[in-house]
């Protein structure tokens, strides 16, 4: 074996107990770090995931990002003119099975049509402002997780009854209608109507359970007084993370106002950054107090074994060998510690997963938590970087000492 | 080649300085600086048995370090093989140590929890000239020239002072340097083991061609070497040779 390595391999055997606290701190430090990674990570993927799942990756609506100037302000660019209203255009999407053909031919994923409506729905004493959604119940598999979300019936069941409507679960629970009640829809433009509810479905999105209902696109058409209205298209890909990208193409494809997911979420996901800000903050500082323990166990031997450094150094042995032997002590001690922390991360999580919670946030009763290497690679690789940060000082300090000092102390 | 140009060579090589100090000065730095040693004018010689003497605190141990060059002088200047080391930087003066001057100290120094054998086969190692095995067997042969032949697996404190000595005198010969330097290496035997000792660094110069510098407060041990110094006060005040006193 090499002389360095079977040196410092002779110091951390002879002192297992000592060592022991050492690979134990940075044990547990890794441990921790790798449990509260994998809940923080598996928290916010189970999120993404749902949002990515439920809402549309990207929603094209018929509005603009600046309202259409005046006519009168473009002709005469010159002039002044005050107190104009923006031009008002005749909503929707102009030639919507045409665009849609357009932005599928490019499009890794699919497109559906849709009309969207804001309503009031009465029902029972309640009036809730609801977004009512015209779609067509058999594209909308390839479009959401919608027919999966369904509860006590499909989504087919739009079909069986004139002016059918689902609705959030929690929706439901507020206005107290059960399957089959009648409940009124009116908009602000005066159009009313009744519809009846045949289902009902529960995403996990509280925005959308409390306050989104689907309808026929036909129904749709007919609350917003406008026969063949298409006012929204709603985008899923086959690569939800490309998002952002795909939405500003079609945006300047089409001069349609393009929404991406996480545009339409930007303060839940500038919450994430937050979060794991704060998550490796934390972990930065378990790793840090771990590392301690290391500097300390170095310090130690390297004052136990100065007599032995005092020979090495009067052999002939450079600065650099004598140094090399306790950074590899600190090596060991972050090795050991990374692999103890492996084990010890996973039983945590594996732990952690089998408590059951009933939390109001959640669907499942079991912690979402994410088993990813890259947690125990990252951990890992800062373990052993601080621990063999902490042993490099007093291994330099042991290989300057004078070794005369210390022969003439000892004779 | 002929006999008498063997002769020769020889008395070139007898004659080569091998460690020289020219006008060295150590003083430790302090509130009060306390003078190790001074002014000190020295040749060694390939295959000289040198005998340093004094009262204590008189700089002998001082003086070996420096020659050692385990310690750097204040002013003044030491030069193995010709070669100034003041100068050096710390990985070559290392590295001379490591090939050109083994070390024996009073106490043994020998690394606990290594065996007899791994003790001796650390320089070996940290030049990493020879094989794992070449060391091996280089190790052991030392050993059994020192009759240690049969300590060789174990481990230092089971050895007796004598025979912790000789193991450090097998560990210093270990790189084949040309210089021993021993400060007190019989100073804590029995007289027994003193004789032994002694007759190994005695072999080393008259058998092996070895040149040995040996610190010692044993008179008549100092007198049975061929050249003697005597330190008074960190300054040099006998140097004298045996041999050619008697001639
Ligand atoms: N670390 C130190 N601090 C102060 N003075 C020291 C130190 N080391 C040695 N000295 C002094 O330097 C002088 C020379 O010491 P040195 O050890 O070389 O003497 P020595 O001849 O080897 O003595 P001994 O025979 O007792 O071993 C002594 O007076 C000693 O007291
Ligand atoms: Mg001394």
């Amino acid at each position: 074996m090499n002389l360095i390595l079977d040196i410092a391999w002779t110091h951390v055997r002879a002192r297992v107990r000592q060592t022991g606290f050492a690979v134990a701190g940075v044990a547990t430090g890794v441990g921790f770090s790798i449990m509260m990674a994998s809940l923080m990570q598996g928290s916010q993927d189970d999120f993404t995931n749902r949002l990515v799942n439920t809402l549309p990756n990207v929603t094209v609506s018929d509005e603009r990002r600046s309202p259409p100037p005046q006519p009168a302000a473009t002709l005469y660019a010159a002039a002044e003119i005050h107190g104009l209203t923006p031009e008002a255009r005749r909503r929707g999407i102009k030639n919507p099975l045409a665009t849609m053909a357009a932005l599928e031919a490019w499009l890794p994923g699919a497109v559906g049509p849709s009309v969207k409506v804001q309503a009031i729905i009465r029902y029972a004493n309640h009036d809730i402002a609801t977004n009512i959604i015209g779609i067509d119940p058999r594209r909308e598999s390839m479009i959401s997780d919608l027919p999966k979300q369904m509860r006590g019936a499909t989504l087919n069941a739009l079909f069986r009854a004139t002016n059918a409507i689902v609705i959030g679960d929690r929706l439901s629970d507020k206005i107290g209608a059960r399957i089959g009640a009648n409940i009124t829809l009116q908009t602000s433009e005066g159009a009313r109507l009744n519809a009846q509810v045949v289902g009902f479905f529960h995403t996990g999105v509280r925005q959308l359970d409390e306050s989104t209902a689907y309808v026929l696109t036909k129904t749709g058409q007919i609350l917003s007084k406008q026969t063949g209205l298409i006012n929204e298209l709603r985008v899923r890909l086959r690569e939800p993370m490309t998002s952002r990208e795909i939405a500003t193409r079609i945006e300047n494809d089409t001069g349609y106002k393009s929404v991406s997911w996480q545009e339409a979420n930007e303060d839940l996901i500038s919450t994430f950054i937050i979060r794991n800000l704060i998550m490796y903050t934390v972990v930065g500082a378990i790793l840090l107090v771990a590392s301690f323990g290391t500097y300390n166990i170095i310090s130690t031997i390297t004052h136990e074994k100065a007599r032995d450094i005092a020979i090495m150094k009067s052999l002939g042995l450079s600065e650099y060998t004598v140094r090399s032997i306790f950074v590899i002590e600190a090596m060991i001690i972050g090795v050991a510690g990374a692999l103890a922390g492996f084990l010890l991360g996973y039983l945590l999580c594996l732990a952690l997963g089998s408590i059951e919670i009933k939390n109001p946030f959640l669907d499942s009763d079991r912690l979402p938590l994410a088993y990813t290497y890259t947690h125990y690679l990252l951990a890992g690789a800062v373990a052993l970087v601080s621990s063999v940060a902490a042993g490099y000082q007093p291994a330099r300090k042991a290989a300057r000492m004078h070794p005369v000092e210390i022969i003439r102390g000892a004779t | 080649m002929s006999a008498a140009a063997a002769q020769d060579t020889h008395i070139v090589a007898a004659t080569a300085p091998l460690i020289e100090a020219r006008n060295v000065t150590r003083i430790l730095p302090g509130v009060v600086p306390t003078t190790l040693v001074h002014n000190i004018d020295l040749v060694i010689r390939e295959n000289e048995f040198v005998g340093i003497t004094g009262p204590s605190g008189s700089g002998k141990s001082s003086l070996l370090y420096l020659l050692g060059l385990l310690d750097l002088p204040t002013s003044g200047e030491v030069l193995v093989r010709g070669q100034e080391t003041t100068n050096m930087a710390e990985e070559d003066r290392a590295h001379a140590r490591l090939t050109m001057l083994g070390f024996v100290f009073q106490f043994h120094f020998l690394l606990p929890e290594f065996t007899v054998l791994e003790n001796v086969m650390l320089p070996m190692r940290a030049l990493g000239q020879l094989s794992a095995s070449a060391m091996r067997t280089r190790g052991g042969d030392l050993l059994g020239s020192l009759g240690l032949g049969d300590h060789m697996n174990k481990r230092p404190d089971q050895l007796s002072g004598g025979q912790r000595q000789r193991v450090a005198v097998a560990r210093a010969l270990a790189n084949e340097p040309p210089v021993i330097l021993a400060d007190e290496p019989t100073g804590s035997l029995d007289s027994k083991s003193s004789e032994q000792v002694f007759e190994v660094l005695r072999d080393l110069v008259h058998r092996h061609g070895k040149t040995v510098v040996a610190v010692t407060h044993d008179l008549g041990m100092a007198a049975r070497m061929d050249r003697q110094i005597e330190l008074i006060d960190g300054a040099i005040v006998a140097d004298k040779a045996v041999l050619v006193e008697r001639i």
